[in-house]
């Protein structure tokens, strides 16, 4: 099929429309809105539900109660509003229900602005809602892998019984490039073994989130967390630039990955044998591969838009045998690649420890530029 | 090979959609290539912007700090762009709507009367076509012929009278060749 320019977050929308969305429920918010408006006019087009909630608290459970159904679901939202759906996101989690959830991240916290950021990853990643469940996370950094990761975010989904989150920030939301849509799938008509599906007198299937009985709980976190441990096994991906000779390391996601990308190759033209890990999925976060490169690397450089959230998992694969920097720009504000590039000469040409905490060297340089 | 536009002027210049016929045009050449736009809220009534990257090879960063192009389609756009041009890069400066001269030496600047020459052509809405055009004659990037058919291909069906239109304004805009750079 032939490229098209398509807007990040339209392209999101129609992928998951491809991928056999059944139903969507959400509620606008400032820099996803796109992907809830092509959905509004395509889903009715199709037959399919759409729904406008009253709110992000009404979206995420009509999520909850659609994907007990068995359907393809999904919502979308941005910052503040994901904040909101955290109860339910929980509650969809300790249910064992598939749902896809698309956070297009911009700055806070609070209300904050509509720029792109990714200080969501803490959120995202590690939690947000209560208990022990984790959300499977895709972090694209193109439209083109934007679509192909929605796409994929329904089958892991339904696969594992899982939450999974396509975190994007509002760059790539509002960014329009050349992508190859997906061919539309048809709508699946089987329902799963476990799905409620309304049948009177047939066998009773209860899907709940309320477990009263501590040892059972205790059995149905066990099974979570096994299947957690299937997906750290199986659902790794990332993307590997100039790693083969790489004596120093950038490690970044999403757009602070591709800003990161111009800033090594720039690096590389000087001379600095310089490459660039980029995490696709940030859970289960690439362990193995960062392990590996441990061995390789002189240091390593991180790179986000906040205040150093990814580099915590980082630091916990490097366990101190080599020094990790970092570099990040917060609430809203996008590096450009000539600031990566000095923190990637600064990396080669200053004395490098493994003392101390990497985000108190940033913050000092930080307050000296902009106060 | 890579190479960065940012189209700046007022909201309702045509800014964005001149970057996104860019972008086809790019995209139909086999080129990569992102647009983004600010989508800030000084959108609202104030200037508007966006950047075009325009590569060989999987273009990294979607914002750029020193574009090798800089089209001004208003006064606070060469204000806030002039500095930013890279050296050596291309300035076209819409002169209707600036009453000041570009100061930068190191740069090849284009600067043309293109609110007039909009009227004089009869195609009043043409402003971007013809700071489009003026930019492309003076650097190695697309061709006008390339343009003619991003045009033929993507123009929306509602906008399809104006086709015509839009092309004469390319190559309007196309004779206005840059001074070369004092300083290079």
């Amino acid at each position: 099929m032939a490229k098209e320019l398509i807007k990040g977050n339209t392209a999101v929308a129609e992928a998951a429309l491809r991928a056999g969305l059944q139903a969507y429920f959400g509620y606008p918010i400032t820099p996803q809105t796109e992907l809830l408006e092509h959905l509004s006019a395509r889903m009715p087009e199709l037959g399919r539900p759409f729904v406008q909630a009253e709110s992000e608290l009404g979206a995420i459970n009509m999520v909850y109660g659609a994907a007990c159904t068995g359907k393809r679901v999904m919502t979308s939202s941005s910052s503040p509003g994901v904040s909101l759906m955290m109860e339910g996101l929980s509650y969809i989690a300790g249910t064992e229900v598939p749902a896809v959830l698309v956070d297009v991240v911009r700055g806070g916290p609070g209300l904050g602005n509509i720029a792109p950021a990714q200080g969501d990853y803490n959120q995202i990643v590690h939690g947000g809602g209560h208990g022990d469940y984790h959300m499977l996370v895709l972090a694209p950094a193109s439209v083109q892998e934007a679509v192909d990761l929605t796409v994929l975010a329904f089958d892991l989904a339904e696969k594992y019984r899982n939450l999974v989150a396509v975190l994007l920030d509002g760059s790539i939301g509002q960014m329009m490039e050349p992508a190859e849509l997906p061919p539309m799938q048809p709508l699946k008509d089987d329902v799963p073994d476990w799905a409620v599906r309304g049948t009177q007198g047939g066998e009773k299937r209860i899907l709940t989130s309320i477990n009263l009985d501590p040892p059972a709980q205790e059995v149905m976190n066990l099974r979570l967390m096994t299947r957690w441990q299937e997906i750290e096994k199986n659902e790794v991906r990332y993307k590997g630039y100039f790693l083969d000779d790489a004596e120093y390391i950038v490690v970044g996601f999403g757009t602070a990955g591709r800003v990161s990308l111009s800033a090594v190759r720039a690096a590389r033209e000087k001379g600095i044998k310089v490459g660039l890990l980029r995490p696709i999925t940030v859970a289960p976060f690439p362990n193995d591969v960062l392990d590996e490169l441990t061995e390789q690397a002189k240091a390593f450089l991180v790179v986000e838009m906040n205040a150093g959230q990814m580099l915590e998992d980082v630091r916990l694969v490097v366990r101190g045998r080599k020094p990790v920097e970092f570099f990040g720009r917060m609430g809203g504000v996008v590096p450009f690649p000539d600031e990566v590039l000095t923190e990637i000469e600064r990396l080669v040409k200053e004395p490098l420890t493994t003392e101390g905490h990497p985000r108190d060297r940033w913050l000092a340089r930080l307050r000296e530029t902009i106060g | 090979m890579q190479q960065e536009v940012i189209i700046a002027g007022f909201g309702g210049q045509g800014v964005l959609f001149a970057g996104q016929l860019l972008s086809y045009c790019a995209m139909d050449e086999g080129k990569e290539v992102t647009w983004i736009p600010s989508y800030g809220p000084e959108m609202r009534g104030g200037t508007a912007n966006c950047t075009v990257v325009i590569s060989d090879d999987e273009i990294g960063s979607p914002l750029v700090k020193n574009p090798t192009a800089v089209i001004a389609m208003n006064l606070p756009s060469l204000e806030k762009f002039e500095p930013l041009v890279k050296k050596g890069g291309v300035l076209v400066v819409n002169a209707s709507m600036v009453n000041r001269e570009v100061t930068r030496q190191d740069i090849k600047v284009v600067s043309l009367p293109a609110n007039d020459i909009a009227e004089e052509i009869g195609s009043p809405r043409s402003v971007n076509m013809i700071m489009l055009g003026a930019m492309l004659a003076n650097m190695d990037l697309l061709s006008l012929d390339a343009m003619d058919r991003a045009l033929d291909a993507h123009l929306p069906e509602r906008h399809k009278k104006f086709l015509a239109g839009n092309k004469a304004a390319l190559r309007k805009g196309a004779e206005y060749l840059a001074s070369e750079p004092v300083e290079a």
